[in-house]
């Protein structure tokens, strides 16, 4: 039995197969092609064949891709949608999508505020208006619109209204309509949910090709008993079916991806993760096995969304950073040679002078030829070094929640930037196959549910509420598919809402587990 | 008199986030509505305190309650034609012109719905320049105005109007109008004569909020570093630049409270600093040694963007900077302390000015 992991990036396509010890029997990395499904194709024949394993004994096929981001941001193959808000007489002082910019709210074809919605403490706004949203269904029908999204207020502590404008819409537009609720995208902020609601309901056409052009390019390749996966952005996976219904929770699966597959190979569960590329780091926070999350609002093509992204920082250090000496100092990018590097850096033979030279002349790397790094002057080298190590372990320590030392993994192609030792760090690894630690990510990835209520503790005790909320979380992690027995929670958050009687507190749970 | 377009609107919603000095809500939710209405029904026009006649009528406007509830329901809109007639009615006057009641986070936007809305002038005046969490806490308090007759409405049409023997019962009645209301209402109080908000106000906030938030955006562009250009045009005294290790929160009555803190990072690796807050923060200290307090502004900016990091955003491993910004004058009275000085919020610390305590002065 084996599983296999597909990563698309914005440079790279990545794919390895993993065995049931989840060992890695093959590799590949190739460009990301513009037809995004030839480069998948392309990819997944290679590994294959560089694997030679019995292409049905693969059960399971994971994929994080980055096609949805592009997507938004390029504006291309979005679908036209219809967009409904329940929650009048409030909210109307804030139509949707009010600072959207133009193209992108052009695909709302039909936008209507209609009677609903709930106060924090789920007594009704107003009854739902069924009549205003059978009449907006029986618009959005006749201009052949085939996604809705429908969001209302504080509907993640009740759904009931969206749920049942879900169920008129159906019976007005058809089995076959794509509706995308907010109480299963977002968080508590009704604007931030409804965006990415909005988003997410424009990216069907985009989740129907990559879910399809996946299974298909499988087919073809002699996988035909593996069950099928995609990897969201907090590190787990979702289903084909649940991955065409909310295909934003895709958007930033590949940083993700990368910190898990470094955790796995690392063994670790807890520690900072550098992945040196070409022209940045990015550095994260591995926490109990998942990416720390992002504590602010997250942009998506210019949309301000509130579904959280994994918190990493980005500096101008790669092996292609340019390096120069100006009155004695000597400075390390931001810019860089990028994927030119093969051609402008000192030891293959160009003209500029690179972090990766530094390197060779250091002998930190044998790469290229180290001859044409010799002349580099020492103090300089030992200069510029000294630099790139500040950089790293100013950001490290930055990212740090104690002055504790951690431990830290180093993946990407740049990490032969670094040797030896770095401040703050109890030790310094650099697994093996750490060039594909996305696409094993992607391949180890988990199921899991997350449970976010408003709770007033003088009602229910923070413990008991805690205990109700970890069990539901749970059990939202075994709906998904997890295995009961290797769910665990990983995230618990409280935050206690001011002008709330009865000490109320936004309660947000996460648990995840194993696939069964 | 000048006009307030929407780019105008969005340096001013910057800046009021930093002049929240961590509380007063994200501006974000109310400079969407601003926008909303400046888009419906037009610019909006912004008067300088000495454009008002003494003799005509102002009414401030503020939303009552949580952030979070205001960013789940917004308002509904007719909010303030029913603010305007309760208060126009009950005086039987015309009213000249709103203006805020409170220059920090999202209460520094919802007056510009009101204004564009209603088609009303704005003026450039606050009673508090910047942001505290009590209705008592204006500088019209201590120039003896009442805050009753004091109007209340929420998006689903309830409303009252109240008029109280004390503007502590003023604060009281609007908590439990607010919760009965489902947690957020649209309040219209210190209603008063252009003499009066002329006296007691604190004079252009509006433009002090808009220069703020364009200080910030454009905080890259100018001479120095991007650090030297923001203390620069905020006029803020550098405190601190470090990471977060702790927050701690407790809910007392109807507010947030808790502490921040913070391990030094570059110039003040070492050392250790913490950040007190109700609501909005209350007192900043290096190493034991307290630096700034309430009245004075003390803010946690991102140490990259310099955006306003309020208190329901600190986190874990956020790295931010600290800054004291000096408050409106009038607040380091004794009249003004014994309203919004550290004692009130229950510190026992004498209030020294920032600009003396950043220094390591006594006062």
């Amino acid at each position: 039995m084996y599983r296999l992991g597909i990563d698309v990036g914005g440079t790279n396509t990545d794919a390895v197969i993993i065995d049931e010890n989840l060992k890695v029997v093959a590799q590949t990395k190739t460009p990301t092609t513009e037809d995004v499904y030839g480069g998948i194709v392309g990819v997944l024949a290679k590994v294959l064949e560089c694997s030679g394993i019995d292409r049905t004994q693969i059960r399971q096929a994971m994929l994080g891709t980055t096609q949805c981001t592009n997507a938004i941001v390029e504006r291309k193959n979005l679908a036209r949608i219809g967009v409904m808000r329940i929650g009048a007489p409030a909210t109307l002082g804030i139509l949707p999508m009010v600072d959207w910019a133009e193209d992108l709210k052009a695909v709302a074809e039909e936008i209507e505020v209609i009677g609903g919605g709930f106060e924090y403490d789920g007594k009704a706004i107003a009854s739902l208006d069924e009549e205003a949203a059978r009449s907006f269904f029986q618009r959005c029908k006749a201009k052949g619109l085939k996604s809705i999204a429908i969001s209302g207020v504080f509907s993640t502590v009740r759904d009931d209204n969206e749920q049942e404008a879900a169920r008129i819409c159906r019976e007005v537009m058809g089995d076959d309509v794509h509706i995308s609720v907010s109480s299963k995208i977002g968080s508590m902020g009704l604007i931030e949910r409804e965006n990415a609601t909005i988003l997410n309901a424009a990216l069907y056409k985009v989740a129907r090709s990559f879910t399809e052009s996946f299974a298909k390019s499988l087919a073809e390749q002699g996988v035909t008993n593996a069950a099928v996966y995609f990897s969201q952005n907090d590190g787990t996976l979702m289903n084909e079916d649940y991955a065409r219904k909310y295909p934003i929770l895709t958007i930033a699966c590949g940083p993700t991806n990368s910190i898990r597959g470094a955790s796995y190979l690392s063994r670790l569960s807890d520690a900072v993760v550098i992945d040196i590329g070409g022209t940045t780091t990015d550095i994260g926070i591995l926490q109990n096995g998942f990416p720390r999350e992002s504590s602010v609002a997250v942009t998506v093509g210019g949309v301000r969304t509130n579904f959280r992204m994994p918190d990493i920082i980005s500096i101008g250090l790669g092996g292609g950073s340019i390096v120069r000496e100006k009155d004695g100092n000597v400075t390390v990018g931001p810019d860089s040679v990028g994927y030119r590097i093969t051609e402008k850096a000192l030891v293959f033979g160009g003209d500029t002078l690179t972090a990766t030279d530094i390197a060779v002349r250091l002998g930190y790397a044998d790469i290229g030829d180290p001859s044409k790094a010799a002349h580099i002057d020492e103090a300089l080298a030992n200069k510029a070094m000294t630099r790139i190590v500040e950089m790293v372990e100013e950001n490290v320590d930055a990212m740090k929640v104690s002055s504790e030392d951690v431990d830290v993994v180093l993946t990407g192609g740049g990490s032969i930037l670094l040797s030896g030792r770095l401040a703050g760090a109890r030790q310094l690894l650099k697994p093996e196959n750490f060039a594909v630690a996305n696409a094993i990510g992607s391949a180890i990835s988990k199921v899991s549910g997350t449970y976010e209520k408003l709770v007033s503790y003088d009602a229910t005790p923070r413990e008991q509420a805690l205990e109700n909320a970890k069990r539901e979380a749970i059990e939202m992690a075994v709906r998904s598919g997890a295995k009961a027995e290797t769910v665990e929670i990983i995230d618990v958050e409280d935050v206690p809402l001011a002008y709330h009687p009865g000490n109320t507190c936004r309660v947000k749970i996460k648990a995840a587990g194993e696939l069964a | 008199m000048r006009i307030i377009g929407i780019k105008e609107l969005e340096d001013i919603a910057l800046g009021a986030a930093l002049l929240g000095a961590g509380g007063g809500g994200d501006p974000y939710i109310g400079k969407l509505m601003a926008i909303g209405a400046i888009r419906e029904c037009g610019p909006v026009t912004l008067l300088d305190p000495d454009e008002v006649p003494d003799g005509e009528l102002i009414v401030p406007i503020a939303m009552m309650g949580a952030p979070t509830v205001l960013s789940e329901k917004g308002i509904g809109g007719n909010e303030y034609k029913q603010l305007y007639d309760m208060v126009s009615q009950f005086y039987g006057r015309k009213i000249f012109a709103f203006m805020p009641m409170e220059a920090g986070g999202v209460n520094s936007m919802l007056p510009f719905v009101a204004a564009a809305r209603l088609g009303l002038p704005l003026v450039d005046v606050d009673g508090m320049g910047r942001a505290f969490p009590e209705l008592q806490m204006v500088t019209f308090t201590m120039g003896g105005v009442s805050a009753t007759p004091m109007a209340l409405t929420d998006e689903k049409g309830n409303s009252a109007i109240f008029k109280t023997i004390t503007n502590k019962w003023a604060e009281d009645f609007a908590r439990a109008v607010t919760m009965s209301c489902g947690g957020s209402v649209s309040v219209s109080l210190y209603c008063m004569d252009g003499s009066v908000m002329k006296k007691y106000g604190v004079r252009n906030i509006v433009t002090r909020s808009e220069m703020l938030g364009r200080a910030i955006r454009e905080v890259k562009l100018g001479a120095g570093t991007p650090e030297e250009n923001f203390l620069k045009a905020s006029e803020g005294f550098k405190l601190f630049r470090g990471k977060i290790t702790d927050v701690l929160r407790e809910v007392r009555g109807a507010f947030n409270f808790g502490k921040v803190v913070l391990e030094g990072i570059s110039e003040y690796k070492g050392k250790t600093s913490y950040v007190e807050f109700q609501n909005e923060n209350l007192v900043a200290a290096v190493d034991g040694e307290i630096l700034a307090t309430t009245p004075d502004l003390i803010c946690l900016v991102d140490t990259e963007t310099f955006i306003p990091v309020p208190t329901d955003a600190l986190k874990y491993g956020k790295r931010v900077m600290i800054v004291g910004l000096k408050c409106y004058e009038a607040w380091r009275s004794p009249a003004g302390l014994e309203l919004v000085g550290p004692r009130y919020f229950g510190c026992d610390t004498d209030y020294i000015p920032v600009e003396i305590r950043s220094k390591g002065g006594e006062a």
